[in-house]
């Protein structure tokens, strides 16, 4: 097996018996780059004189015998995390050009534990898309067949991890942004508890419920990651000062005894045959290893896309104000006076769909519409998240499809944004209520398309999900293809 | 109709973002088609419930009153489309 | 018509942090251009704010002493909108959930006392300076200032004169000086000013269309700036017109208010709760830290030292209405154990030499020792008042001690009566015709005698002495 097929933990053996050399292993990943990026499009941006630079430098520490939990590791990096010296566009025309001089606390925790960046991969124009379409760089498109989006918005992230492209990724998911291009691309994404991984550095797109978390090949790899990215940052007010376990602990532990939920309001009409049989299959995985699975009612979970579509644009058309022509990024020439610099620079900077939310954002918060909306949104998803606490007095997690369909095509849904926003239908709720999610393939449909099984926990209890996760992974032995590209 | 265009209009205004003509209807036909779906909210008795601005019940998060030296004004400048001296310059306003 | 006026003022004061209210930028006045700045205050992308806790300390501590309830629960909110001066698009303040509300400042109005409500104190990021090209179509910006913590202080619409108001400010201003929180500073503008302003027939209950008033950097111009409203007002109204509700700009040099109509497009400031950052809750316990922390008032300083010094209560006003002359004051009658005296002093001969130089009472070269130990010798009788009005004056220009002064310039008073006797006994031995006058029943020439006593001496005999030899002396 080439080494950039590897997983972090295979890899770590062979750096540790000295069987490859980290170079060897950022050889092997650039040399799968220049093979399909040109088909896939997981980067904006490569980074091959820095990756180099990197693993050598891991190779002198690893010949000292300093090696951390991810030295040698080719990572990448969706683009929506600010890195010092290095472009950080957010997927959009507006910061092409923009060069931060902080990096995101996540980039100092991965640098710090000894990764190697590939580069910065593509996603949807400040995250705003379920296609990563909305990219102003252009598409990524799915691995498994490349007529098809790799869902998103951090679809490269996805793909660069699906299309061994790199080992694992960083991703951002504010409304299913990890999971859903995870279960679409076939790998382990990892949405974590609000506040459990640090937010600075990562371009707000809304910023009460994004949160940053892995795309690894399998749930150990995921929890490696974990292990490195999660804690307390003092520069964040809404990062959570708890203790953070070792999550490679929870890897290979039974779940036997454990209550499953299984949400009735995420099993209904409109779900692809194909996905329901492959949930139904893995219900049935997760009762052979001993889980017990639960009915419970999750009431409040068809308003959940409304209240996404009010409270994620709202914030958004705040936090996107500040892309205004002045300080950094794209100013549109021959403007004369203020407002059209303003005006244009924002008209030529954001894509259609970042327009759209921020309009639908702005009007949910002006004068008159605030209660009826935004105030109205937030109430509701109190209730939501009530749904959940009263869920987990039930069960110690719940079980879902990941998404309703397996990848469909490009362009399918540009012209109709409900319909696209529908496709997050399973996926936001986890972000209103702040709990952590993860998706796990469990599947192919007839044509080969990948499928993934979500699972919820409350908040904190990712440990729970690694547990999970990796007990289903164990026992449903499903088959390990790899995209032919 | 939720939106009327003109209503589109005063939003994009607000949002500082030029729109077309063409945009204006098919901003005004979506954000309508939007609104309408989550019009579905108002089925839902919400009086008296504590809206939720936060995922989780962090307070206090405070920082002590200590300098750490800032980037200084090259740094500051470096990403500046139209940087003149120590100054970021900007068109006009006009009153 | 009679009118009534109606005047409501919201205050903005800097506090006196180190750093800014979400960065750890420093707040230093003046600097480089945009070098006070870093990617937080800068706005720049994914970087998060983080609340520095000396600015609720301070707004908790303004909150006690203008006796508002501290919320136990405040939030902060974005008000959205563009501008060059504000980076991130909006401005972090509070809007629904204030630290603090329903306070009151008491006045003194013709002799009575008088509450001037407070509505609400909330913290709030300051925005940068935008310098406007004279020549070309351009604007130049500075961020240094933005993110420097600011917090808002709105009045109730109590103040009924434009002199309540320039009081009420002024009571503001000792207050947050007082505190230690705010350098006071209008021109720099850690204390700034906006005013609503209305008028209504006397007797109306309903409040006529405000105004607001802007760009006003002084005590004064507040209260010009509103005098000239008032009229202008009562002019549009007695002819027929109606005032509109704006915003105008106070204009120094022409005395004027005028319309900035522009600027008026309509404000939709989408407040939220911003999501970046947490709930302050503020316990019992920890108000009672600040309570016991808080220094003693000028209001509360001026009836002690009336009460305790017995000195008038002008005085008192004059010597409390700054806290290091309050200080030096209270350390020179430690010192003295005069208070009236002191108090006499401090507020003549000092606050004159202070004034002449602009200086305040902090930069004053006399020590509190050496004014104290000056009021001791004037009260010994070693030296005469006059001889101390030299005396303050030149501890004033040089700094020096009374006692190296005096020495230096011989100022001793002679109070040896042996060495007086002397001298008087040859004065009259040299004058007998006077001296016969005098015994004769002119007391006049008496004055003579004196002025001889002092030549003779320089000017160094103790003058009561003198007095009293002569008399004896002279009656034979």
């Amino acid at each position: 097996m080439e080494f950039n097929q590897s997983t972090i933990h295979e890899l770590q053996e062979k750096i540790k018996n000295g069987s490859v050399t980290a170079s060897q292993i950022t050889e092997s990943v650039f040399s799968r780059i220049d093979a399909v990026e040109e088909r896939v499009h997981s980067y904006i941006r490569l980074m091959k004189e820095n990756a180099l630079a990197a693993a050598k430098k891991a190779d002198e520490d690893i010949k000292k015998g300093d090696i951390k939990p991810l030295t040698g590791i080719p990572i990448a990096l969706k683009d929506i995390l600010c890195t010092k010296g290095i472009t950080t566009t957010c997927g959009s025309h507006i910061l092409h050009n923009f060069v931060p001089p902080y990096n995101a606390t996540v980039v100092e925790k991965l640098t710090a534990a000894g990764a190697v960046f590939v580069g910065k991969a593509n996603m949807d124009e400040f995250a705003m898309g379920s296609s990563t379409e909305t990219s102003w760089f252009g598409p990524t498109r799915n691995p498994w067949d490349l007529e098809r989006i790799p869902g998103g918005s951090s679809g490269g992230s996805a793909t660069a991890v699906a299309a061994d492209e790199c080992i694992a990724s960083i991703g951002s998911d504010t409304g299913g942004s990890i999971r859903q291009p995870a279960a679409l691309c076939g790998v382990v994404g990892l949405k974590p508890t609000y506040g459990r991984v640090s937010r600075f550095g990562l371009i707000a797109f809304a910023s009460s419920l994004d949160q940053i978390g892995p795309f690894t090949k399998d749930v150990e790899d995921c929890a490696i990651m974990m292990n490195v990215l999660a804690g307390y940052d003092p520069k964040e007010s809404t990062s959570v000062n708890a203790e953070v376990p070792d999550y490679r602990q929870f890897v290979g532990r039974d779940i036997k005894g454990w209550k499953i939920g299984i949400p009735k309001e995420y099993f209904i009409e409109g779900i692809d045959p194909e996905i329901t049989a492959a949930i139904q299959q893995a219900i049935k995985v997760i009762e052979l290893c001993g889980g017990v699975c639960v009915d419970i009612s999750l009431p409040h979970t068809q308003y959940c896309v409304a209240v996404y579509y009010i409270i994620a644009p709202a914030e958004a058309s705040s936090n996107l104000a500040r892309y205004d022509g002045v300080r950094y990024g794209f100013r549109a020439a021959d403007v004369r006076e203020l407002l059209e610099m303003y005006k244009e620079s924002r008209r030529q900077g954001f894509g259609a769909e970042v327009k759209r939310r921020i309009m639908i954002g702005t009007y949910a918060l002006s004068a008159g519409y605030y209660d009826a909306y935004y105030k109205k949104a937030s109430q509701v998803r109190a209730l939501i998240k009530k749904d959940f606490d009263e869920a987990f007095k039930k069960c110690d997690v719940i079980l879902t499809p990941t998404t309703p369909t397996p990848a469909f095509k490009i362009g399918e849904k540009t012209d109709d944004p409900l319909q696209m926003y529908l496709s997050d239908v399973f996926t936001i709720s986890t972000n209103l209520a702040g709990i952590p999610g993860i998706s796990v393939p469990c599947g192919y449909s007839t044509s080969g398309l990948p499928i993934g099984v979500q699972f919820l926990a409350s908040h904190f209890e990712e440990g729970k999900l690694i547990q999970i996760a990796s007990a289903y992974e164990k026992n449903a032995k499903i088959e390990k293809r790899r995209p032919a590209l | 109709m939720k939106i009327s265009t003109r209503e589109v209009e005063y939003v994009a205004h607000l949002a500082r973002l030029e729109i077309t003509e063409g945009e204006k209807e098919k901003f005004t036909s979506q954000l309508n088609d939007i609104l309408l779906y989550i019009d579905k909210l108002n089925e839902l008795e919400t009086q008296g419930v504590e809206p939720m601005s936060h995922a989780i019940g962090v307070t206090n998060a405070f920082r002590e009153d200590k300098v750490i030296d800032s980037i200084g004004t090259e740094q500051s400048l470096i990403n500046a489309p139209d940087a003149r001296g120590e100054f970021f310059r900007v068109p006009k306003v006009i009153d | 018509m009679d009118f009534e006026t109606v005047i409501g003022l919201e205050v903005h004061a800097q506090m006196l942090t180190d750093t800014k209210i979400f960065c750890s930028c420093s707040t230093k006045f003046g600097g480089t251009p945009n070098s006070h700045t870093c990617p937080v205050c800068l706005g720049m992308p994914g970087v998060l704010p983080v609340l520095n806790k000396k600015v609720v300390e301070y707004a908790m501590k303004m909150a006690l002493a203008t006796n508002c309830e501290i919320n136990k629960s405040c939030e902060f909110a974005r008000k959205n909108y563009f501008y060059p001066d504000l980076p991130k698009g909006y401005q972090i303040s509070q809007y629904a959930y204030p630290i603090a509300e329903h306070g009151y400042v008491l006045l003194d109005v013709n002799g009575e006392q008088k509450k001037i409500g407070i509505t609400r104190i909330h913290m709030e990021e300051d925005a940068g300076k935008l310098i406007h090209d004279e020549h070309n179509p351009v604007s130049y910006v500075d961020l240094n200032r933005t993110g420097v913590p600011l917090i808002e202080i709105v009045s109730e619409p109590d103040m009924r004169s434009p002199e309540e108001a320039a009081d009420y400010l002024k009571r503001l201003h000792e207050i947050l000086v007082y505190l230690e929180i705010c350098d006071g500073n209008m021109e720099e503008g850690s204390f700034r000013c906006d005013a609503n302003v209305s008028i209504r027939p006397r007797g109306q209950k309903e409040f006529g269309t405000r105004t607001e008033l802007k760009n006003m950097n002084s005590f004064r111009n507040v209260q010009r700036a509103l005098e000239y409203e008032i009229k202008r007002q009562q002019y549009l109204v007695e002819n027929g017109g109606t005032v509109v509700q704006e915003t105008r700009l106070w204009d120094d040099a022409q005395g004027a208010t005028n319309s900035m109509r522009s600027k008026e497009e309509a404000h939709d400031y989408r407040y939220f709760p911003d999501p970046d950052l947490v709930p302050i809750l503020v316990d019992d316990a920890w108000v009672e830290k600040i309570k016991a922390d808080l220094p003693e008032l000028p209001l509360a300083k001026r009836e002690r030292f009336v009460n305790e010094y017995q000195i008038p209560a002008y005085d008192a006003g004059v010597l409390t209405a700054d806290k290091t002359l309050a200080l030096y004051y209270e350390e020179v009658v430690k010192l003295c154990g005069k208070p009236k005296v002191a108090s006499n002093w401090l507020m003549g001969d000092v606050m004159r030499f202070l004034n002449e130089d602009k200086r305040s009472i902090r930069e004053c070269p006399i020590k509190t020792e050496s004014l104290a130990e000056m009021i001791k010798l004037i009260d010994e009788g070693a030296i005469s008042g006059k001889m101390a009005k030299e005396v303050v004056e030149d501890m004033y220009k040089t700094g020096k001690s009374p006692q190296d002064i005096i020495k230096e310039k011989g100022l001793v008073q002679i109070t040896d009566e042996g060495e007086l006797i002397k001298t008087i006994t040859s004065i009259i031995e040299a004058n007998q015709a006077q001296a016969a006058e005098y015994r004769s029943g002119k007391e006049k020439v008496f004055g003579f005698f004196v002025g001889q006593v002092m030549k003779a001496t320089k000017g160094k005999a103790n003058p009561q002495l003198v007095n009293e030899l002569l008399k004896k002396m002279l009656a034979g």
